[in-house]
Formats: structure tokens, C-alpha cells, sequence
């Protein structure tokens, strides 16, 4: 009974995807789990971003978009059993949104040619698409976020920072672990002296960490954080009266759940960003007619607007336009994952693009090429408003150190592509 | 009628001691061992290893593992996870060769294991440190034990993610199992073939279940249920109970270390310690041997598959059968879990092999009860 039925869904699928001619997209989601806060809202924004090309234009270049959602739970067996039992149904690429995910399928995906966007986490050192063929990490990754987060820290401080104390607190993972080498390497570079303080999963003790914080009192705090950790550092943060405009989260410890349970303690906390928050854009017009008021937004459709959401929705569109620039390389409205790959290798993002999507000023302007996976780098620094609820972008997109990070990608990819019998190349 | 002992006779004290004297039941036994060796092997394909076979098989090894030590021994251990981790990392090191260093001087290197013998070095790093951390199980007992054996949990997590040696200094502190090979064939890695995986997790299962079986039956097993039945009598009939509890560790922890490297190994290919070996992996290889049944091998696979297949299962039904969300399916699934977990354990307290014996017990007497 149990081997039959499964068979027989299996079977469905398979049979069901060639049959409709429809672009597959997966969203390895995680709408449970002790993560879920935050995997809620970028879900939802994911499968918005394709509803919302279904119902307005009928889907990408004329193709209905089938979105299979697949809950991982953060887990990474459960990511496993979810790549395995979706790769079948022709899904074009794969948004892991794990580290620990990422890394188990960047071998697999790589064998099986599907492509595996892991934006704004994953392996750092797949910018290199020399070495790692099927993987992007545009627009921006964890090393870009550290530097340009120690060059905020240079533009407050009129560009000198040698002496200064800057403590990283981190979540005690491969995730937490990514910006290490980078701030060491920016440290030799900046004289600025670095503290490590690891806090371990799921991190709803800090205690200790905080305690060292303001014994040592650093001049800046660094967090790469996640979850509940987050709001956790925050908390602590408030209850030691650290100053909140010294304390910087990477993307993912930038979110309003990280910060509204801190109240207005948290007024001023900066974190990193590669894409704007708010939902001030033309495309939020035709979101609201096309999905929200049909009744079709995805989740409880309470989570619009937030950061995490408009990151979701940002993956989306990223992935829908190189879907486009597939199409139009390849000359063919259905897409195979080679070809998908093809059109992310091409995908090149402009204002001018993004203007025309309703998402003027949204997000970089990059270009991604063989040799370049990871796009040009370009982050910005937000700032959270308690009195407007909002999180306000108080700089540009700048770019990232590429002296620094250039030679950390060659070497860290080199080591991969050695140990997994890669040979660089473009072809 | 046709599972009965009347009928199959026995000539020497060998074909009386065998694990299947029933016929049926020795058929059965066969017909299993065919179906997985020969059949199986040519009709599989990446689901169903990945998401069915595979973790379906390496849970079984390490709850062989945990029930040697709890339910035959008695030893409560928490630290399932920790020595799984050891047995992944032992493995690791094995495969990519061991480097040691003495004052910052690369003072020389093991020539790389093949991927067969590493997950043995995995299996017997692991009794090696089960045996360490059991020693404590002399002088304490019941929750005390457990207590011990959770600080193992925790240790050994915080020792894979501290020092950077066991992840060969790689920047993100995973491991990733590069491709090896047996004689041609990957067994690791991405290119790995479904059948080769499957194979070489069977044959580990095979192994270790044959070995579990015939240990539990002989001078051992016998020691180390006196041991769990009553220490002090155990003592007084004359068991050490020193070497009785420590070769109870050692032997658990072997399994549980096997369990480990083919779950690092074969099953993910990369792992971080925190996520993969945490105390959750503890207690779910806990669940399975106490819902399959406690001193039972064949409890340790029925309790594996319960906890194994049934998610995938209600997975597989409620979201790709019914079409229902994945959220309202992911939570249905802890709920059904849970309450199949809590009716099991009043209906049967013994577990899954209570029913399994039972059934025996009724096919003995079939069709004519009276």
C-alpha cells in the first residue's frame, strides 16, 4: 500500500511535468522549524514574484510557471529527500536557502547539471564559475558583506580605523564561520583588532558573550546571526546599553523580526543589505491587484514589504529574468536546466531593467559572466527606524574590497577544485 | 500451518542453535536477503536511495548501536549523535588521509584509506572513545548514566566544531567526503551510482545485524543482560561487570560509529557537526530503538523504518497526493508522528517487535487456535 502509493505519486510527477510544458521552479522553503520566522516571509515572496508573473503576464515568455514547494525545515536531510524527489520534475534551478543545504548540493547539482542559486549565502568562493560551473551566488556574498561592512566603519571614522576594536559575534556554524577570513585579512590591512565569539546553535544563550562584550567594550559588533540568535543578540545588546549604531548584522540578522522584540532599544541597529525594504515600488501596485486581492498570496500574505519578503521576491525576479535571457539565447519558450544555466551565466541587470520590472533603485546594477558567478559586489547599509518601523538605507551600494576577497576566492576555489577534480575552465 | 517447528528436523547441535530454526522463518530470512541483494539493487533509482533506502538503512546500524547498549545492557546513553560524529569525522580523516603535526611541522601523513576501511577506522575510532566515555557507567547508573553520556553529546559537538584539525583547516569548518572508489566503482561523492550506494550501506547492515545477532546470542549478550537484568546478581554469579559494561560501550559504540561514517559519508557527502550530530540525532535513534523494541534486532529496524519512512510517506501523500500546503503538511506530519508514537507505547509497550512476536506467537497456532 504504502510502496504503491508512493510509486504512484512519483509516477505522477514524473509523467505529469514534460506533459504541460511549463517552467519548473522549486522553492526549498521552511515555513516550520525553529527558523521559520524568517523562512515564512522570504517563501512568501518567492512564490508571490511567480504568481504574480502567472496571473499578470502567463508566466515567463508566454510559459505558465510551476512553483513546487518543498519544506526542508532547515534541515538537511529533509533538503536532501527534497532535491531528490523534485530534480525529476525538470526544476530549472534550485534556491537551497541553507548553508549547510548549499554545500551538499553543490556536488550533486553540479553532477546532475541543474543550477543552484544561493543568494547571498552558501560557498562564497562559487563566484568563481571557473570552478564551480553550475553555482551563483549573485549578487553580493558573505565576504562582499564583511567588507563592506568594515568600510562603513572606515566612512564613520574618516577612513582610519587602526587601534579600533571590532568584535564579530557569530552563529558557530559553516554559515557564521564564512566571514573569518576576510576580517582577518581586512584587519592586516586596516589595523583594526578583531574578536571572535562564537554562540552556538540555536543561540538563545549569549550570556556569556555579551558579558565579554562589555567587559571589553569593542567599538564595533559585527553579527552574522540567524533566527533566533538574532533577536536573542539584539535583546542583549539593549540590556548592556551597547550603543545600537555600532552593532552591524550581516542580511540575515536584518530583518523586522530580529528587531521588534527589542522595542526601542533597538532604534538605530544597522545591518548589511543588497536590496532595498519597504514596499514603495510600482511592482507592490500589481502585486496587490494580481495576488493579493485574488485571493492568491502566498502564506497568510501579512508579510509583504519586509525584508525578507522583498529578498525572496528579489531571488524570484532574479531568477525569472534569467529564465528570460535563457529564452532569448536559446530561442525556445521551454527551458531546460542547461539552458537555464546558460541564462543565468548571461543575465545582466541594469536600472533601466529594473525600472521596467516596477523595482526602480531596487536592488545593484551587475552583470554575471563565466568567470564571475557572484556578480560586482555592490552592498548597502541600512538603519533601523523604531519610530516608522522601517529599516532606512543611510548609504549607497558600494563595492566590496576586491583586492582582499579576489585572491581569498582564487585560493578557496583552487583548494576545491583540487579536491574535487575540477578542471578551471569555461567550457 | 506453515510456521511451525514440527516437521524440520534437526541432526546436529548446530542446526539446533541457528538464529531461524523455523523453516518459514529461515525462507523468509533468504527471501529477504535476495530480494535486497539481487533485486533491489537493479530497480532503484536516486529517490528512493536518498530519501528512502539510505537513511532507512544507516538508522537501522545505529539503532543495532544504541540497543546493544540499551537494551541489552541497560546503559541509558544520550550520546548517539556525539558518536555518530565521532565515527564521521574518524572517517573523514581516514579517507583524506591523516595528517599529523607536531610544533607547526608537518610531521607525516597516512597514505588515504579506501573508502571501505575508512568507514571501518570510523567504526573502531568510535568504540575506542564509546569505551572512554562508558567508563563513567561503573559507578553510575539509570538518569546519572544518561546525564554522563549527554555531556559526551555535547563534548564531542563542541570538540569537531573547535578544533579545525578534524576539518583539515577548511575555511567554513564542514567536512565534504571527496569520491572514492571500490575497485572502479564510486561510492562516494557526486557521481556516485544509486546501486553502489545502496550495495555498499547493505552490506555494512548485513554485517552488522549478522555480528549483532550472534553476539547477543553468545557468552556476551548473556553477560550483558544479567548485567541489565541485576547488576549485583550478574556480579555475584561471577560477570565482571567492568568488562561486561565497557565491551557493551565498545560494541554499541562500533555500530553507532559505522553508522555515522555512511551517514557523513555515503548518505550526505558533507556535514556540519552541529546541524547533523546534535542531540536531536540522539534522541531520534533513542525513539526508534525504544518504539522498535528494547533488546531486539529486529526492533532496531522496524523502529528505524517507523521513524524514517512514516515522514517521507505522510510527506509523500499530503503534499503530493493531496496538493495540501507544505507548512499545514510539515506540522501534520509531527502530529501524526507524535500520535502514532503515544498509541504504540500504550498498546505496546514492548515495541514494534512485541507485536512482531506475538504474531508469531498466533501463526504458530494458525489456523486452528484451539
Amino acid at each position: 500500500m504504502k510502496l504503491k502509493l508512493i510509486t504512484a505519486v512519483t509516477a505522477a510527477i514524473v509523467a505529469a511535468a514534460p506533459a504541460m510544458a511549463e517552467l519548473t521552479f522549486t522553492a526549498l522553503s521552511y515555513r516550520t522549524g525553529p527558523y521559520a520566522a524568517n523562512g515564512i516571509p522570504f517563501a512568501d515572496g518567492y512564490q508571490d514574484y511567480f504568481t504574480l508573473l502567472n496571473e499578470r503576464d502567463g508566466g515567463i515568455g508566454g510559459e505558465p510557471v510551476n512553483l513546487i514547494e518543498c519544506e526542508t525545515g532547515y534541515n538537511t536531510e529533509k533538503g536532501v529527500e527534497c532535491y531528490e524527489s523534485t530534480k525529476g520534475s525538470g526544476a530549472l534551478v534550485y534556491q537551497p536557502l541553507s548553508t549547510g543545504i548549499t554545500y551538499q548540493l553543490i556536488p550533486k547539482a553540479t553532477a546532475d547539471g541543474i543550477p543552484v542559486h544561493s543568494m547571498g549565502y552558501g560557498r562564497t568562493s562559487a563566484k568563481n564559475g571557473e570552478v564551480f560551473r553550475n553555482i551563483f551566488n549573485y549578487p553580493a556574498n558573505y565576504w562582499d558583506g564583511a567588507s563592506v561592512g568594515i568600510k562603513h566603519l572606515l566612512d564613520i571614522n574618516g577612513g582610519d580605523i587602526s587601534g579600533k576594536k571590532v568584535a564579530l559575534v557569530y552563529h558557530n556554524s559553516a554559515y557564521g564561520k564564512e566571514p573569518i577570513r576576510t576580517l582577518e585579512e581586512l584587519a592586516k590591512k586596516h589595523g583594526y583588532e578583531l574578536t571572535l565569539l562564537p554562540v552556538d546553535h540555536p543561540g538563545q544563550e549569549q550570556k556569556s558573550q555579551w558579558l565579554q562584550i562589555r567587559r571589553d567594550k569593542p567599538d564595533y559588533v559585527l553579527m552574522w546571526g540567524w533566527g533566533v540568535m538574532n533577536q536573542v543578540a539584539i535583546q542583549e545588546a539593549v540590556n548592556i546599553r551597547y550603543p545600537m549604531e555600532n552593532f552591524i548584522g550581516i542580511w540575515w540578522s536584518g530583518s523586522e523580526n530580529d528587531v521588534l522584540p527589542a522595542g526601542d532599544g533597538a532604534n538605530g541597529y544597522k545591518a548589511l543589505t543588497f536590496h532595498a525594504t519597504g514596499a514603495n515600488y510600482p511592482l507592490f501596485d500589481d502585486i496587490k491587484t494580481h495576488v493579493v486581492d485574488k485571493g492568491k498570496a502566498a502564506g497568510a500574505g501579512d508579510q509583504i514589504g519586509t525584508a525578507l519578503y522583498n529578498r525572496g521576491l528579489y531571488a524570484a525576479m532574479l531568477a525569472a529574468e534569467a529564465a528570460k535571457t535563457a529564452q532569448g539565447i536559446h530561442n525556445t519558450t521551454a527551458l531546460t536546466p542547461a539552458q537555464m544555466r546558460d541564462g543565468m551565466e548571461n543575465l545582466e541587470i541594469t536600472e533601466a531593467k529594473m525600472t521596467e520590472l516596477g523595482l526602480p533603485g531596487f536592488g545593484p546594477s551587475f552583470k554575471v559572466s563565466c568567470q564571475n558567478h557572484g556578480g560586482d559586489g555592490l552592498v548597502a547599509v541600512v538603519q533601523w527606524d523604531y519610530a516608522s518601523k522601517s529599516w532606512n538605507m543611510i548609504s549607497d551600494f558600494q563595492q566590496s574590497d576586491q583586492d582582499i576577497l579576489n585572491p581569498l576566492i582564487a585560493e578557496d576555489s583552487a583548494a576545491y577544485a583540487a579536491e574535487a577534480n575540477i578542471t578551471p575552465g569555461c567550457n | 500451518m506453515f510456521y511451525r517447528e514440527a516437521g524440520d528436523f534437526k541432526t546436529s547441535y548446530v542446526d539446533d542453535n541457528q538464529t531461524f530454526p523455523i523453516k518459514f522463518d529461515r525462507y523468509r530470512y533468504y527471501a529477504v536477503l535476495f530480494v535486497a541483494f539481487a533485486i533491489i539493487p537493479f530497480v532503484i533509482n536516486d529517490y528512493w536511495v536518498n530519501a528512502v533506502f539510505m537513511p532507512f538503512l544507516i538508522y537501522s546500524i545505529a539503532a543495532i548501536g544504541l540497543n546493544i547498549l540499551i537494551g541489552y545492557c541497560g546503559q541509558v546513553s544520550l550520546g548517539t549523535g556525539g558518536f555518530m560524529a565521532v565515527g564521521a569525522y574518524a572517517c573523514y580523516k581516514f579517507m583524506t588521509g591523516i595528517d599529523i603535526w607536531w610544533g607547526g611541522e608537518l610531521l607525516f601523513r597516512l597514505p588515504e584509506f579506501n573508502i571501505f576501511f575508512s568507514v571501518l577506522m570510523g567504526g573502531l575510532t568510535t568504540a575506542l572513545v564509546g569505551v572512554l566515555f562508558g567508563l563513567p557507567s561503573l559507578r553510575i547508573k539509570g538518569f546519572y548514566l544518561a546525564v554522563a553520556t549527554l555531556a559526551a553529546q555535547f563534548f564531542l559537538v563542541w570538540v569537531f566544531n573547535r578544533v579545525s584539525w578534524f576539518y583539515n583547516y577548511s575555511a567554513s569548518g564542514q567536512i565534504s567526503a571527496p569520491e572514492h572508489h571500490i575497485a572502479g566503482v564510486a561510492i562516494t561523492g557526486p557521481n556516485a551510482d544509486a546501486w553502489a550506494m545502496y550495495l555498499f550501506c547493505l552490506v555494512f547492515v548485513a554485517a552488522s545485524a549478522i555480528v549483532a545477532r550472534n553476539l547477543t546470542r553468545g557468552s556476551f549478550g548473556r553477560k550483558w543482560m544479567a548485567i541489565r537484568d541485576m547488576d549485583i546478581a550478574a556480579e555475584i554469579i561471577g560477570v565482571d561487570p567492568l568488562r561486561a559494561k565497557l565491551s557493551a560501550f565498545a560494541v554499541s559504540s562500533f555500530f553507532v560509529g559505522i553508522s555515522g561514517a555512511l551517514f557523513f559519508a555515503v548518505y550526505l557527502g558533507a556535514v556540519e557537526v552541529g546541524e547533523a550530530f546534535g542531540i536531536q540525532k540522539s534522541f531520534l535513534v533513542l525513539f526508534m530503538v525504544i518504539i522498535g523494541g528494547l533488546g531486539s534486532i529486529f526492533g532496531s529496524f522496524a523502529g528505524a523504518a517507523f521513524l524514517v519512512l512514516l515522514p517521507v510517506f505522510l510527506k509523500n501523500t499530503l503534499v503530493g497526493a493531496l496538493g495540501w500546503p507544505t507548512d499545514l503538511a510539515a506540522h501534520l506530519e509531527f502530529m501524526i508522528v507524535g500520535a502514532l508514537i503515544i498509541i504504540f507505547l500504550i498498546a505496546e509497550p514492548h515495541g514494534l517487535a512485541q507485536l512482531w512476536r506475538v504474531t508469531k506467537e498466533k501463526l504458530r497456532l494458525w489456523p486452528f487456535p484451539h
